[in-house]
């Protein structure tokens, strides 16, 4: 058996890894890697979400595991020191020698440090790995809310930049050139970005030469070459790439001038047995720093040493798409024509800060390249234009301004590109092969279409446009896809809401007759009667046949039509007395009982007519709704906290009964579940809630969007250390903008998923009101709180709604059909037949 | 009462009612919603679909699972059919024809539903 060694396990040394295992079919070899991290492959694009998150794991390619089941052997922590091209063998740090029948060296890059004095300094960084992070974090938690500078103003530094914002720190921006990402933008696209930046607290100088770092030790400023400096308590380094090219420059593989080790378009060295792939191997005199070059450098590769004859594309795209801090940027094809061989179309909004700039052949026929700033919505569409040099509209212009008075996109359809217009470039996946997942192969969601085509897999750029052709596609096999929330409405839930909000509309039949058609059904009435809890906090029992089963009695329905009681245990706190209540009224009704999991007491077989009368009693007792049967809150779980544990931070039970009494009663999209625990030991599993708060040296940390079930998920960081009135308020808006937004039974973690932005995104609304609704949110969350009542109260006290809780309409009989069995000293139903 | 008799009984039309058995006030029966009468030891779902205008009656036991609950259903209008869904597993009846709207379980029984004198008459073979 032959052995493949690959050295480096980045992010195109694990490509090479799973294209290879792809098409070694009959395992006619084995594969040997070697990553000098000690992680496995992660994804260095997205670096900057290990800020927002903290969790290397979410980055990370593939685990361990992946390795095993295909039979790679992986060894991570582990260098390459030395390569014998004759022995063809390679040499571990270790010592460990390893023979190859062929090499792929994929080292990547490491970060260029420039020579500038006093670069050795405390405080100076370079941004690259986990680990690189790691380290700056721990600095940047050091000198809290001081300035912090990036040295390079590229694609890299830009998302330094925000890296260093995040980590709540004031940014500014170093570069030596005369505008930001000078490989990408002209000057007016530069202008128009640093607007933005500054909008959002970035500093940006440009045209700056740093002569030299000040400080005694660690860092305290910079200098710059007209004697101007800068007073800065951290540096971020990134200022380019240098390839690793130390390994084949030792074993004496051809190299350029300037770093890079020599490939042809096979992806060999100098030495056939030997391939280079990704940022370490220079291709046509360059070195390309992106990802989709990278990958294709892997696929030919892979093709090479089994045998096929793929080879590498001729030129390489270099078009980029990035969003910074919620602001647009792309750049693709030729961003920079000069006038003699193309016209620029240029349109401008300083107000709004957009910069639009396409390149158009001199024969007006094809798009040669352009740049987007403010708004990259149109990238793909255009870049579509450009790779497959498709006919432009007869008025170009309207590619950037959108057709003017006529109708429809100037863009076209998306189904109008050709079959083999690359649409994601990252995994060169065609427009042909997407929709044939659909058409063909019977793939009916964008998930499914991902998982076996893996387009979207890579950067994620071209999600929007492989949407759209997974929806056109299965609209033309006369699929729906359309979000409104069934054949009576032709409105999403959100849009629902606003027309109830809007146009003050009270009932279901009102709604119905306005914007809907039909006599309605189970799917659209349950959610009118979610919205107009939520517009109204108006209880299920005003419009009572809308409701779903559960809420229509305020009770469960279980397994033979009988209903199970839960009252609310705020916190999980019951006293002696309230127990013996329960207990007494469970002996009284004959009803089985149990401990729920979220810390309360469910009792079971109750039939309809009786639900009043424990509900009577229950209120007698002092109990209230626990709202179990309703898509609304129910429980807000705690640890002991402070009050008795010996670790505890803070009072988690006090929080949690304060928590749940503030959101008791509130209808949402779907049931929501909260928890605080006293400290890190997590005792609440406030991680696996809607939300959750847990206690820490100095404040709350807020998480939001966990929950257990089918698809469990941990929550993610909302907001850290703060005081508990923040924390409530960051909570508040979170909630009230899920409950406006989010789809008929969506959880919160699945609407986050679906959340264009993700949890930064969020924390924008939430935290920062990035929409201008912070107020009104929480307005309306006060409202709810202040208008809360005890819908079994209601209920008990209002003859009309207690009439209701009968079998029979024309008798007084009990159903007689209802039949129990014992079980371990209670009752359970008699088990289903079939 | 046995529950297979009732699952498969024949459907009751208005041309072969023996019997219209008073069941109980119009104000009885919900809004846009189902109320349960016993007749004879039957369990029969009435539904007063006041949207358009008309009124239907079927068993109350749902073929699934075989419980009696149909008449605690939602109701609702699936193109030509209005329907009743299953509160507990939410499967649809046509409450003009009793097939299954959304899966292949047996047909319910439907009966004959007409108003007299603000009271709601069921009718029945016996």
């Amino acid at each position: 058996m032959k052995t493949v060694v690959v050295i480096g396990n980045g992010m195109v040394g694990y490509k090479f890894c799973e294209k290879f295992v792809a098409k070694n079919e009959n395992k006619a070899f084995n594969l040997l890697v070697f990553g000098e991290e000690p992680r496995v492959a992660y994804d260095r694009v997205h670096l900057s979400e290990y800020f927002e998150n903290g969790d290397a794991e979410k980055l990370c390619l593939a685990p361990r595991s992946w390795y095993d089941e295909r039979g790679i052997q992986l060894y991570t922590n582990q260098r390459i020191t030395e390569i014998n091209r004759t022995e063809q063998s390679v040499t571990t740090n270790k010592g460990e020698v390893y023979n190859y029948d062929y090499l792929v060296i994929a080292t990547g890059s490491s970060p260029f440090v420039p020579a500038i004095k006093g670069v050795d300094k405390k405080g100076v960084f370079v941004y690259r790995t986990i680990e690189d992070l790691e380290e700056t974090m721990q600095y940047a938690s050091d000198i809290k809310g001081g300035k912090a500078a990036v040295l390079g103003g590229g694609l890299l530094g830009l998302e330094a930049a925000k890296a260093v914002k995040d980590m709540g720190l004031e940014p500014h921006v170093v570069e030596f050139a005369p505008r930001l990402m000078p490989r990408q933008l002209d000057h007016d696209g530069s202008t128009a970005l640093e607007q933005k930046m500054r909008e959002l607290g970035i500093h940006v100088h440009l045209n700056k030469a740093t002569q030299q770092i000040l400080g005694n030790g660690r860092i305290e400023g910079m200098e710059f070459s007209e004697g101007d400096s800068l007073q800065v308590q951290m540096l971020i380094i990134s200022a380019g790439i240098r390839p690793r090219d130390e390994l084949a420059k030792s074993c004496d593989l051809k190299t350029g001038d300037r770093g890079g080790i020599v490939v042809d378009k096979r992806m060999r060295t100098s030495d056939p047995r030997i391939f280079a792939i990704g940022e370490v191997a220079l291709y046509k005199d360059m070195i390309y720093g992106l990802v989709a070059p990278g990958y294709e450098m892997a696929q030919v590769a892979v093709d090479q040493i089994l045998g096929r004859e793929t080879l590498m594309s001729e030129t390489i795209d270099m078009s980029t798409k990035l969003k910074l801090i919620g602001v647009d940027v792309a750049s693709f094809g030729n961003p920079f024509t000069s006038e003699e061989e193309a016209h620029s179309i240029i349109f401008e909004n300083k107000l709004q800060g957009l910069y639009k700039r396409i390149n158009i052949s001199k024969d007006g026929k094809t798009l040669l390249g352009g740049i987007l700033v403010g708004d990259a919505s149109d990238y793909n569409m255009l870049l579509q234009l450009q790779q497959n040099k498709m006919a432009l509209p007869e008025n170009p212009e309207d590619l950037i301004l959108g057709a003017r008075g006529g109708e429809g996109a100037a863009l076209g359809n998306v189904m109008d590109l050709p079959d083999e217009a690359v649409v994601c470039s990252c995994e060169s996946v065609s427009k042909g092969v997407i929709c044939s997942a659909v058409t063909e192969d019977g793939h009916e969601s964008l998930k499914s279409v991902c998982k076996s085509t893996k387009a979207a897999t890579g950067c994620g750029g071209c999600k929007p446009m492989v949407v759209d052709l997974v929806n056109e596609s299965l609209k033309s096999l006369g699929k729906t896809v359309k979000e409104s929330i069934c054949e009576h409405f032709n409105y999403s839930r959100r849009e629902l809401y606003d027309i109830v909000k809007l146009r003050g509309i009270e009932t279901y039949d009102e709604l119905l007759d306005l914007v809907g058609t039909g006599d309605g059904c189970e799917v659209c009435k349950p959610a009118v009667a979610a919205i107009f809890a939520s517009v109204y906090n108006e209880t299920a029992n005003r419009q009572e046949t809308i409701q779903d089963s559960n809420d229509r009695y305020l009770a469960n329905i279980q397994r033979n039509g009988t209903y199970s009681v839960v009252p609310r245990v705020a916190g999980g706190e019951i006293s002696p007395k309230q127990l013996i209540a329960l207990g007494r009224i469970g002996m009284k009704y004959d009803l089985y009982t149990k401990i729920t999991g979220g810390q309360r007491i469910d009792m079971f077989g109750a039939q309809l007519h009786e639900l009043p009368l424990i509900w009577e009693e229950l209120i007698q007792e002092g109990f209230e709704s626990g709202h179990a049967y309703g898509k609304a809150l129910r429980t807000v779980k705690s640890c002991v906290g402070s009050t008795w544990c010996r670790y505890g931070m803070d009072e988690s039970v006090s929080f949690a009964i304060e928590i749940e009494n503030r959101y008791k009663g509130i209808r949402s999209p779907h049931k929501m579940k909260g928890g605080v625990s006293g400290c890190i030991r997590e005792c609440a599993e406030a991680r696996c809630k809607d939300f959750g708060f847990i206690a820490v040296e100095g404040g709350w940390n807020v998480y939001v969007c966990g929950n257990g079930g089918a698809n469990p998920k941990h929550a993610e960081l909302l907001a850290e250390k703060v005081d508990k009135e923040t924390a409530v308020k960051y909570v508040d808006r979170f909630l009230m903008y899920y409950i406006k937004t989010a789809a008929p039974l969506t959880r919160t973690a699945a609407w986050l998923e679906k959340l264009e932005g993700g949890i930064t995104y969020l924390k924008n609304v939430v935290i920062h009101d990035s929409l201008g609704i912070a107020k009104e949110l929480d307005e309306e969350m006060q409202r709810y709180a202040d208008t809360y009542k005890c819908e079994w109260k209601e209920a008990v006290e209002t003859p009309e709604i207690r009439a209701r809780y009968t079998h029979f309409v024309n008798s007084d009989e009990p159903d007689s059909n209802i039949e129990f069995v014992p079980m371990r000293g209670q009752k359970m139903p008699k088990a289903w037949t079939q | 009462m046995d529950i297979k008799e009732l699952n498969t009984q024949a459907a009751v039309s208005f041309d072969n009612v023996k019997i219209w058995y008073k069941a109980a006030a119009v104000d009885k029966f919900p809004i846009n919603g189902g109320a349960c009468v016993l007749y004879k030891g039957k369990q029969i779902a009435v539904f007063n679909f006041t949207r358009q205008g008309s009124w239907y009656a079927c068993q109350n036991l749902c073929p699934h699972k075989m419980e009696m609950v149909l008449s605690r259903g939602m109701i609702g209008q699936d193109g030509e059919h209005p329907k009743v869904a299953c509160p507990l597993h939410k499967s649809t009846f046509s409450l003009k024809t009793g097939e299954n709207l959304n899966g292949d379980l047996n047909a319910i029984t439907t009966y004959p539903v007409k108003i007299e004198d603000n009271f709601v008459y069921i009718g029945f073979l016996e």
